[in-house]
């Protein structure tokens, strides 16, 4: 008996005479069968689909590859994993392990900080909100306390006087650094002189340590240069308290920032094209700090908040196809058993997709969209794909950040999160939400139960 | 199911539609049935032949089919009935 011939959904597509893109961007449509050596089918039978996939061999390369761009050029330098961007504690452990501090933004994030081991000194407390119970807890524990406002610095300065303790801390400082939008809603502005007012301040109060001076000055931040400007800026501030206050700043946060080469919606280029590499962001930030007139012995240390530039590119999310559909204007459809409630971050990225199993080389242009019932649920209004059957597999690249901290519980459960270690063995480092654990925290009142149980 | 007599077909899957200037690429199973229909097969002879030639069953096929002829429908392919 013959063998037949591998069946594929016919297709037609129009060629159209449009200008030439002299680039000649990569096609999207090479099938990724595995993640580090791990059959893409057999973790979504495993682990179901969707399913959020990590490599921490990745995770490890990004981190050291970051670290030695600044080693490299700076003796001092500090990096502190970037909570909010992925807290998973399988993620910060490795992170931890690897010789990262931990950068938090709430008191939630403070305490898996604690609970992941990290050492009090090791922690760095930022965000505009810090309960006094935080901020106490922050104290005890000896951790950096960044300043965001003036309210946060008063409400501090009795807490020390009440607790005859003397908190290390550190002032936000926002300012202009060439790039639009300017982040001035965090910390104190340095032109306007808001962040000497907020330095004197604490110096005078006599309660506190100031031992840092730190900035954030934007997000996936294209412009090596703006880092410059930054680090030149903190410099002078520090030299300043040094020179009129003798007060010596230990340390200079630079904070995050460095984008992933994701590729950004509206962009006419891919990412992995324009983004500036971590070595482009060191050069800028160490050569500025080498030049700006600190005392070889009295260089401060250099802390990076990174978060996005190190994990981004070590997650993947799998998938399956639900449908395809033709629309009204014959433009072809294709709906994934995931949407913008598991993928956040395809609200700002064209994230790339590839099938994951054997594909001809035929490809059209479709819609990708989720499963919602929400006409907003599009993961990629164009890209190209090969004919999908329902049930083959789609793999999303480049998924690490955020997604795993901001998706939504939203119409359907969230997924599970594995974590392939380097010996390419799958993890399972987060379970599938199940009904009775988004139930767990609700309480029907007891007039509507005996109703329930009534009917 | 017929296509237009002046569309013009290739063995590869190009077909080109002089009324229009429309010229379009297809995959090899498209190509396949394209031929079919220039040899002026019925739609029930050609289905016969996918399900002959291809790893496909019959349900999968009849819901691609509808699929195909709203491809050819869209693309100003077919003869009016």
């Amino acid at each position: 008996m013959t063998q037949k011939l591998k069946y594929e959904r016919p297709f037609i597509k129009k060629m159209n005479m449009g200008l030439m893109n002299k680039f000649g961007t990569q096609s999207e449509s090479e099938a990724v069968r595995d993640i580090d050596g791990v059959a893409v089918k057999a973790l979504v039978n495993e682990f179901g689909s969707p399913l959020f996939v990590l490599s921490e061999r990745q995770i490890r390369r990004n981190y050291r590859a970051a670290v030695r761009a600044f080693k490299t050029r700076y003796p001092k330098v500090q990096f502190a994993w970037s909570y909010k961007t992925n807290y998973l504690n399988a993620v910060c452990s490795i992170f931890h392990q690897e010789g990262s501090w931990a950068e938090v933004v709430s008191g939630f994030e403070y305490r898996k900080t604690l609970s992941n081991g990290v050492p009090g000194h090791h922690i760095i407390f930022n965000g505009p909100q810090k309960s006094t119970e935080e901020l106490l807890l922050a104290i005890q524990n000896n951790s950096l306390i960044h300043i965001d406002h003036f309210d946060e610095l008063y409400a501090l300065i009795p807490l020390c006087q009440e607790h005859g303790s003397k908190p290390r801390v550190a002032i936000r400082v926002n300012m202009d650094t060439g790039i639009y939008p300017l982040w001035d809603r965090f910390g104190f502005n340095y032109e306007n002189g808001q962040a000497w007012s907020a330095i004197t301040k604490i110096i005078n109060s006599g309660t506190m340590q100031l031992v840092g001076l730190h900035c954030h000055i934007g997000t996936f931040v294209l412009s090596a240069s703006a880092y410059g400007v930054a680090a030149a800026k903190m410099s002078a501030l520090a030299l300043q308290c040094n020179a009129v206050l003798t007060t010596p700043i230990e340390y200079l946060d630079l904070g995050g920032g460095f984008p992933s080469t994701n590729t950004l919606k509206g962009a006419y280029l891919p990412g992995v094209d324009t983004v500036p590499s971590v070595d482009d962001f060191a050069e800028a930030i160490t050569t500025t700090l080498l030049d700006a007139g600190f005392k070889q012995d009295e260089l401060p240390l250099l802390i990076l908040e990174s978060g996005r530039v190190l994990i981004d590119d070590a997650g993947y999310l799998l998938g399956s196809v639900i449908a395809n559909k033709r629309l009204a204007d014959g433009r072809r459809a294709v709906v994934a058993d995931f949407g913008v409630n598991t993928l956040f971050t395809s609200l700002w990225y064209d994230h790339k997709i590839s099938p994951a199993q054997d594909v001809s080389p035929h490809t059209d242009t479709v819609t990708l969209y989720g499963p919602l019932c929400m006409n907003i649920d599009m993961i990629r209004e164009s890209v190209n794909l090969p004919a999908l059957q329902p049930g083959d597999n789609l793999v999303v690249h480049k998924v690490g950040a955020y997604n795993m901290t901001q998706w939504m519980q939203f119409i359907s459960l969230r997924p599970a999160i594995v974590l392939i270690d380097e010996e390419h063995r799958p993890h399972l480092i987060r379970k599938a939400e199940t009904l009775e654990y988004m139930e767990a925290p609700e309480v029907l009142p007891e007039y509507l139960r005996e109703a329930k149980e009534a009917t | 199911m017929k296509l237009k007599a002046n569309i013009a077909t290739s063995d590869n899957g190009f077909i080109f539609n002089p009324a229009t200037g429309d010229s379009y690429t297809s995959n090899s199973i498209a190509a396949f049935i394209l031929a079919l229909m220039k040899a002026g097969k019925t739609d029930a002879e050609i289905k016969l032949e996918i399900l002959q030639a291809y790893d496909v069953d019959q349900s999968t096929l009849e819901r691609d089919w509808e699929d195909w002829v709203l491809q050819l429908k869209d693309a100003n392919l077919l003869e009016a009935k």
